[in-house]
């Protein structure tokens, strides 16, 4: 070997990447770069999925999410329903009751409204399947090019019952982790429907609102420490945020997975790993090992949660760290990625 | 899932340990050539599942990590012309040039897109003939025959607003100057299976021959990896140096005859720089004069600078087999997947980023 190289590199971030939005470690630098110290306050810097308050009292959850999924219409839902269904989720891995919603739309010049007409149907079927209201919104228009059809944004508030106390760094050495179904379904039935990829599956997103999932987890007496809905950066990211925040390490098993033949096969296809992929109906409990039992067969009865089973355990070693066993035995990292996998699935 | 899960059966790869551990005696240095092998065995952790007297070292075989930082500099570059439409693999879109990478491109305005085969790339031109649409090709012998495909068809179609940024590499040359490199310490090879799959097995049975080191196709899957891996061991303890393939449901003798007609009918064999590795003599491929008007590095002047080295990096040795990831003092402190320095730490299957994503820290074993 004559010459050896080996340039210097520097990833540009002068400018906001796709990345920035994915959920991964980018999205979490340009939090604490950028918004942290803005907006910081003790409680915004519990960073859970929801800000959890206190008025008069009462103890209400409160969320926001913006959608952006291309393309608007895939199989198993539409933009509309994640709007309504990521919002809900957000309030209800909070161990919260979803009450009201907002809608604000950003449409593109030019969209048909036929197109905005059947969003805004599915979203108050969603809304109404759920028992949330959409009590308030919002409807800017900006010209042709400068969005993609439809954006929106919902914002939710629920109300917290007595004794509830969920939060991400509640996770203890001997607990477990239990997750509710199989995975990977709706990022693969985004990427399925995509321009430009050439395959096709009968993969159904699994959008879905949870409340009444994890309301059935919290009265089944379980010691649930928290609960997280795995979205963006699947469950590797999620079980990646929870050892974070609780300073433990969590050992998944990965024979306990439970992937659909489907979503293993498209994922070969593509150079994906199922734990990444993005879920939309799915969630995750850590809960105290000898409630573990109880608390799935309580999930069982509840038709989002037939599959529900534990994949793993939290542990004292590795701390921040989410490690995985495979069938052959070994342990390997399960990493937090600094990217999507692919750009823009929800 | 059928033709996987068998051979992922870990007791199947249990039985093949255990009777590479009866064969083995004595210390045995192997290298699998492909990052696709290499990601399987940090994936499923086979190097610590192995007998000790075996030690895998990575070979150069990652397509996106070997491809010149040059090559992306000038990709980028053309992405940034209003004219221009960069195509190309998603693995591709965060290779870091020494400037940027084609997402920060794409966030300055360049029009760069995604495809899962060059096909889609004319799909594109034929759609928007106002654009000039430039697919970055790059790859070993896999990826040439789709891409060559595409250059060939756009001839025939008569596209004029198509053409291939092209920067191929061939296993077999770096191989051999693995093998010529008096540093060399490995003693027998996993050949890349989905290489052989198209090229054949001849060029890797002559290898064999004359440098008198046993070289043995192996697949993807722990437990085509582990049979490969068996079947070196036999052959380096009973002292024989031959060729094999451990790989027979891809690979057969003549590889895909089709495929590498299409590839010669595109491209001509030339020299060729790697990435962390430098210039090999005829180690790559170019289009042919008759398709210059589809060579986007014609049609563009493209000439290609290499940026300069930084000495912290070990990458050529790691590509070379002689030091591991682990062993580099930049190793997930300066040169992370986010922000790599070398070339192996570049793309998922390059040797530093599968052991920075999978095997970075000893995790400590639990009850």
């Amino acid at each position: 070997m004559s010459a050896i190289l080996c340039p210097l590199s520097h990833v540009e971030t002068e400018t906001v990447l796709m990345g920035h939005g994915s959920g991964g470690k980018l999205s979490a630098e340009l939090f604490r770069a950028v918004f942290q110290p803005a907006f910081g306050n003790p409680i915004l810097n519990q960073l859970g999925d929801q800000a959890l308050l206190e008025i008069g009292g009462t103890r209400l959850a409160f969320t926001t999410d913006s959608y952006v999924v291309k393309p608007l219409f895939f199989r198993g839902g539409n933009i509309g329903s994640l709007a309504v269904h990521g919002t809900i989720n957000d309030l209800a891995v909070g161990g919260a009751i979803p009450l009201f919603l907002s809608a604000a739309f950003i449409l593109e010049e030019g969209l048909p409204l036929a197109v905005l007409q059947r969003i805004v149907d599915t979203m108050q079927h969603c809304a109404a399947q759920a028992g949330v209201q959409i009590v308030t919104g919002d409807t800017k228009v900006v010209e042709k090019g400068s969005c993609d059809g439809v954006f929106i944004n919902t914002a939710g508030i629920g109300l917290v019952p007595k004794g509830v106390q969920l939060a991400p760094d509640q996770a203890r050495p001997g607990d477990v982790a239990v997750l509710s179904g199989s995975i990977g379904e709706h990022g693969i039935a985004i990427m399925a429907e995509r321009e430009g990829m050439s395959f096709e599956t009968e993969i159904a997103s699994d959008t879905a609102a949870l409340h009444s999932l994890s309301a059935q987890m919290l009265a089944s007496g379980a010691a649930i420490r928290c609960m997280r809905d795995p979205t963006r950066g699947g469950v590797a990211s999620t079980c990646n945020e929870i050892a974070q925040a609780s300073k433990v390490g969590i050992c998944i098993e990965e024979a306990s997975i439970p992937v659909r033949p489907e979503v293993k096969g498209a994922c070969e296809l593509l150079g994906l790993d199922p734990l990444y992929i993005a879920n939309e109906g799915r969630l995750i409990a850590i809960v105290a090992a000898e409630d573990a039992d109880q608390l799935v067969t309580s999930m069982h009865a509840n038709s989002l949660g037939v599959g529900a089973r534990v994949i793993g355990r939290v542990t004292a070693e590795n701390p921040g760290l989410v490690t995985l066993r495979t069938p052959l035995g070994t342990l390997r990292i399960v990493d937090l990625l600094a990217n999507d996998p692919l750009p823009r699935i929800c | 899932m059928k033709y996987l899960d068998e051979y992922r059966d870990s007791n199947l790869v249990r039985a093949l340990l255990a009777r590479i551990e009866r064969t083995v005696t004595r210390p045995w240095v192997l290298m699998e050539i492909c990052g696709g092998q290499t990601h399987t065995i940090m994936r499923y952790g086979l190097h610590e599942l192995l007998p000790k007297q075996v030690e895998m070292v990575h070979g150069p075989g990652c397509p996106v990590c070997v491809t010149p930082a040059g090559i992306l500099d000038r990709a980028v570059e053309l992405a940034l012309r209003p004219e221009v439409t960069l195509v190309t693999y998603g693995d591709m879109l965060r290779v870091p040039g020494s400037q940027m990478d084609l997402f920060s491109a794409k966030a300055r305005g360049a029009d760069v897109r995604m495809v899962y085969s060059p096909l889609d790339a004319l799909r594109i031109a034929r759609a928007h003939p106002e654009r000039h649409v430039i697919f970055l090709a790059v790859g070993f012998e896999t990826t040439a025959p789709a891409n060559a495909m595409a250059v060939y068809q756009a001839e025939r179609e008569g596209l004029q607003n198509f053409s291939l940024l092209a920067s191929h590499v061939l296993v077999p040359p770096a191989i051999r100057a693995l093998l010529a490199s008096s540093a060399c310490r490995v003693q027998g090879f996993v050949a890349p299976g989905h290489v052989c799959t198209v090229a054949g097995c001849k060029e890797y049975e002559e290898m064999a021959c004359a440098y008198r080191v046993p070289i043995v196709v192996g697949g993807f899957e722990p437990v085509d990896l582990v049979q490969a891996i068996l079947v070196l061991v036999t052959m380096l303890e009973e002292g024989r140096a031959a060729f094999a393939n451990a790989y027979t449901r891809s690979v057969s003798y003549r590889g895909n005859v089709y495929a590498q007609n299409i590839v010669s009918e595109v491209f001509e064999v030339a020299d060729q720089t790697w990435r962390g590795m430098g210039e090999i003599a005829q180690s790559g491929l170019r289009i042919r004069e008759k398709y210059a008007q589809y060579d986007a590095s014609r049609l563009f002047d493209a000439k290609l600078v290499e940026p300069t080295v930084p000495a912290v990096c070990i990458n050529a040795e790691i590509m070379q087999g002689l030091r591991k990831p682990t062993d580099c003092m930049a190793f997930g402190t300066t040169c992370t997947p986010e922000n790599p320095i070398g070339a192996s730490m570049v793309s998922a299957e390059g040797a530093c980023s599968a052991y920075h994503r999978y095997r970075r820290q000893n995790v400590e074993t639990m009850p």
